[in-house]
């Protein structure tokens, strides 16, 4: 673990908010130098904290009307290959994300569809056929808010 | 309206969200600044909203996520909004949800361990207002987090 300080959370708060901001731009607001800013950014990146970007894209502008989640139980636990499973279900292009959890569902995915006749055509079609695919509650999205998280104040 | 070429430069930029504009331009076989007016395009009609770092918690030392699914009181008329802004008062608390279905809101809660874990669910999670029932899905692994859109 690397020694993270005030700044590095406002740098990582502003960079999650927007990532194109350039380091100069960033180095002015927290009173940096442009290359002081560009090594932290640096280090962050090497120390896997800042793990990528991504884009930032309006869903129902693309035609994407549904957000799904669907927890799924194993049907038959210790026969199916967790691997098995988890190639598969991550094949589907409509899941965009899977999460292995333990509780009340082994699986938690979230699917994406133009329209409910569509998800339940992925539903029908892809998730319902996987190896070893049991149980499923699906909840649809109705809003998401992402938080900046326990990055001190500001 | 969005057209194929759109379609395929909103392709590659999910998929390769670092790409430089001239690499891409390359890749697509178009001249930068085609692309870039592509691109601007993209931004203007807000397609592309933006771009933004994507944080990893665990390496920042927040060993411990948690999925709480919530139900809420609705008979109380402002449950929903009551229950929510309380919640954004929690700094753990990464992500609120609401959904359709038998689960009302979900919110995705970081703790640095699991008695860091037990404090924030007991002094900040259980006193907040109007919950029903609460379920917790222990994050074990991400196996596929993209969320990409198949475009």
């Amino acid at each position: 673990m690397i020694d993270i300080d005030g700044i590095d959370h406002q740098i990582l708060r502003a960079l999650s908010r927007d990532a194109t901001q350039s380091a100069s731009a960033l180095g002015r607001r927290f009173g940096l130098s442009q290359p002081a800013t560009w090594r932290r950014i640096k280090r962050l990146q090497d120390a896997g904290i800042i793990a990528g970007r991504k884009l930032d894209l309006d869903k129902e502008k693309l035609g994407f009307g549904v957000t799904v989640f669907l927890g799924v139980k194993l049907a038959t636990k210790g026969r199916v290959s967790l691997e098995d499973f988890e190639r598969a279900v991550s094949a589907i292009p409509e899941v965009q994300t899977v999460e292995h959890v333990l509780g009340m569902y082994d699986y938690r995915l979230r699917v994406t569809a133009r329209d409910i006749a569509d998800f339940e055509r992925v539903l029908r079609r892809r998730i319902m056929t996987l190896p070893g695919a049991g149980d499923v509650e699906a909840n649809v999205l109705l809003t998401e808010e992402r938080r900046p998280g326990p990055l001190g104040g500001g | 309206m969005l057209d194929d070429l759109d379609r395929r430069i909103l392709r590659n930029m999910q998929g390769d969200p670092d790409m430089s504009i001239p690499d891409l331009a390359d890749h697509l076989g178009l001249t930068t600044s085609r692309l870039s007016r592509r691109i601007d395009k993209l931004r203007e009609t807000g397609v592309l909203r933006g771009q933004q770092a994507v944080i990893d918690w665990r390496a920042l030392g927040f060993a411990v996520e948690v999925s709480l699914r919530i139900t809420l009181d609705k008979t109380q008329t402002r449950a929903f909004d009551e229950f929510i802004d309380a919640a954004r008062e929690i700094a753990e608390v990464i992500e609120i949800q609401t959904f359709l279905g038998r689960v009302d809101v979900r919110l995705s809660v970081i703790a640095r361990d699991m008695a860091h874990y037990q404090d924030i669910y007991r002094s900040q999670i259980l006193t907040l207002p109007h919950i029903n029932d609460i379920e917790a899905l222990m994050h074990v692994a991400r196996i596929k987090a993209d969320e990409s859109l198949p475009i």
